[in-house]
């Protein structure tokens, strides 16, 4: 098992905590004076997505996460598995449920997304920031309403909704952020 | 094109600022008698004690280290002289980076022979308050009309007063106790088997130092015997053995740190074989001991007390900075 002690602590060092794998994102050295230092990090946990905060006492050491990234392009999804392919190697990877999230919303096929692999398995799938989806539905905007600002919702062709400008007509093609899940513009 | 990364992000009020520091600095022991040294920054021995790691470089075959303070050195002239004498220069440490920490730093650090923990105390805050009111673009709160107040608390007096025990008679496991109770976060890795003083540390950051006047000086004296590092040790009132030991604070940042120095060569010795049984402990490297100091000792060191400032922590509170890289030229992201 590789461990890394906190002197080689740095931003991007991959470790497991609380048995997830965790991106270190800050390492500041906590002493008092002349005495114990201690390591105050920030990490991200990199199955959740979500921000951590713990100390360490200086010279602990923690186990080193066997984790890889990397850019693979989006095939299909059976239903259970989402499938993607690295274009370098052609491997194929299926990714469940729990490590696609929310970027099943996003995409419909040959978008390139970020996987991170843990001990060789896919743990979260990133969409492109900016993807292009058709309107599968949506109502007519009313006639003559130029209110500002004015929105409506849609649903896109991957089955997700989101609030778009009255003029927009079913077929469009809609450029969405999908860091923030909004529209954009018309593509 | 656009690449200003060469450039200093420090100020250039901040480098006139700095000049100050150390030309009000120069005056100040000029005027005392107090006389300038300089001693080696590289040499033949890294730093024993278990807290500190030394940085290392080579010359010709050999490994050589960069000093954690000129401690070892400035003695070593003592004992041949019997001169009051300070010192600024550059002090280097390893796995130090942090908001209060770069890995290089500017450090002055004096010998008073004949003088006593408090008297170098009194001495300490009369340089601070020198500073202060010469210093030309700090904070108005350090105007001529109002100086800085320093308070004084014994470590005992700070632990009772914010934590709410007495550090020498505790134990890791009342300390672990008192941290559950206070809802302190357990760092990974502190245990109740771990040393009584890695407790200590640890509730002095996270309850004492926050408890501190946030805008004031504070020292805080008479460390548990354990922490001695080179201090002298010895009974206070209430017969407990303490460290004649003393730390300056500004809130809760630690400017200063100062000695009764140990003058024994026999106890020197014994504590420097402790420090690295202690680094064998915590997995670091063995540090071969600095037989100079010894036969300094020896020969014979003049009682006197002395104390480390660092100056850019102490620019730091001049110019009411958080972060350290503020009041460096090129701090360690830019080196």
């Amino acid at each position: 098992m590789a461990t890394y002690s906190t002197n080689q602590f740095k931003n991007g060092l991959k470790i497991i905590l609380d048995n997830d794998p965790c991106s270190i994102t800050e390492n500041i050295v906590v002493k008092p004076g002349k005495g114990q230092a201690f390591n105050r990090v920030k990490m991200k946990n990199l199955k959740t997505g979500r921000v951590l905060e713990r100390t360490f006492k200086s010279t602990e050491s923690v186990e080193a996460a066997d984790v890889d990234e990397m850019n693979v392009e989006y095939l299909y999804t059976d239903g259970e598995y989402w499938h993607f392919m690295d274009p370098t190697s052609f491997e194929q990877y299926a990714a469940d449920e729990i490590a696609v999230g929310d970027t099943a919303k996003w995409i419909k096929g040959q978008e390139v997304c970020v996987m991170v692999l843990w001990n060789g398995a896919p743990i979260s799938i990133t969409p492109p920031n900016f993807v292009e989806l058709a309107v599968a539905q949506t109502d007519p905007g009313l006639k003559g309403d130029t209110a500002q600002g004015a929105t409506k919702p849609a649903t896109l062709e991957t089955g997700s909704e989101v609030k778009v400008p009255l003029f927009v007509d079913e077929g469009d093609i809609l450029k969405i952020d999908t860091r923030t899940g909004e529209y954009v513009s018309r593509a | 094109m656009n690449d200003i990364r060469w450039r200093s992000s420090a100020s250039n009020e901040m480098f006139l600022e700095r000049a100050l520091l150390l030309k009000n600095i120069r005056a100040f022991f000029d005027a005392r008698g107090v006389v300038e040294v300089e001693t080696p920054v590289l040499s033949h021995h890294a730093t024993t004690d278990p807290h500190l790691d030394s940085l290392s470089s080579r010359f010709r075959d050999e490994t050589c280290y960069l000093n954690t303070s000129p401690e070892y050195a400035m003695k070593r002239l003592l004992a041949g002289w019997q001169q009051a004498i300070y010192q600024i220069c550059k002090a280097f440490r390893d796995d130090e980076l942090g908001p209060n920490h770069n890995p290089e730093f500017s450090m002055l650090e004096w010998y008073r022979p004949g003088y006593s923990m408090e008297q170098l105390m009194v001495e300490l805050a009369e340089l601070v308050e020198a500073i202060c009111q010469g210093s030309k673009f700090a904070l108005l709160k350090f105007s001529a009309s109002k100086k800085p107040m320093f308070e004084r608390l014994s470590y005992q007096q700070a632990f009772e007063n914010f934590a709410g025990f007495n550090p020498h008679q505790a134990s890791s496991a009342q300390c672990y106790q008192i941290a559950i109770e206070k809802n302190v976060e357990i760092p990974q890795g502190l245990t109740v088997d771990d040393a009584l003083d890695d407790w200590l540390d640890w509730l002095l950051t996270q309850l004492v130092l926050p408890s501190f006047e946030k805008d004031e000086f504070t020292f805080m004296y008479d460390y548990p015997a354990s922490q001695c590092a080179l201090a002298k040790v010895s009974e206070n009132k209430q017969q407990v053995l303490v460290a004649k030991r003393f730390e300056l604070f500004f809130g809760d940042i630690e400017l200063a740190n100062g000695f009764h120095e140990l003058t024994d060569a026999d106890e020197q010795l014994q504590r420097f074989q402790l420090e690295n049984t202690m680094r064998k402990q915590a997995g670091k490297k063995y540090s071969a001991i600095d037989e100079h100091l010894i036969a300094a000792l020896n020969s014979g060191l003049p009682e006197c007390s002395g104390v480390a400032v660092g100056l850019d922590r102490l620019l730091m509170v001049l110019t009411a900075n958080t972060c350290i890289d503020k009041v460096l030229s090129f701090p360690w992201n830019k080196a």
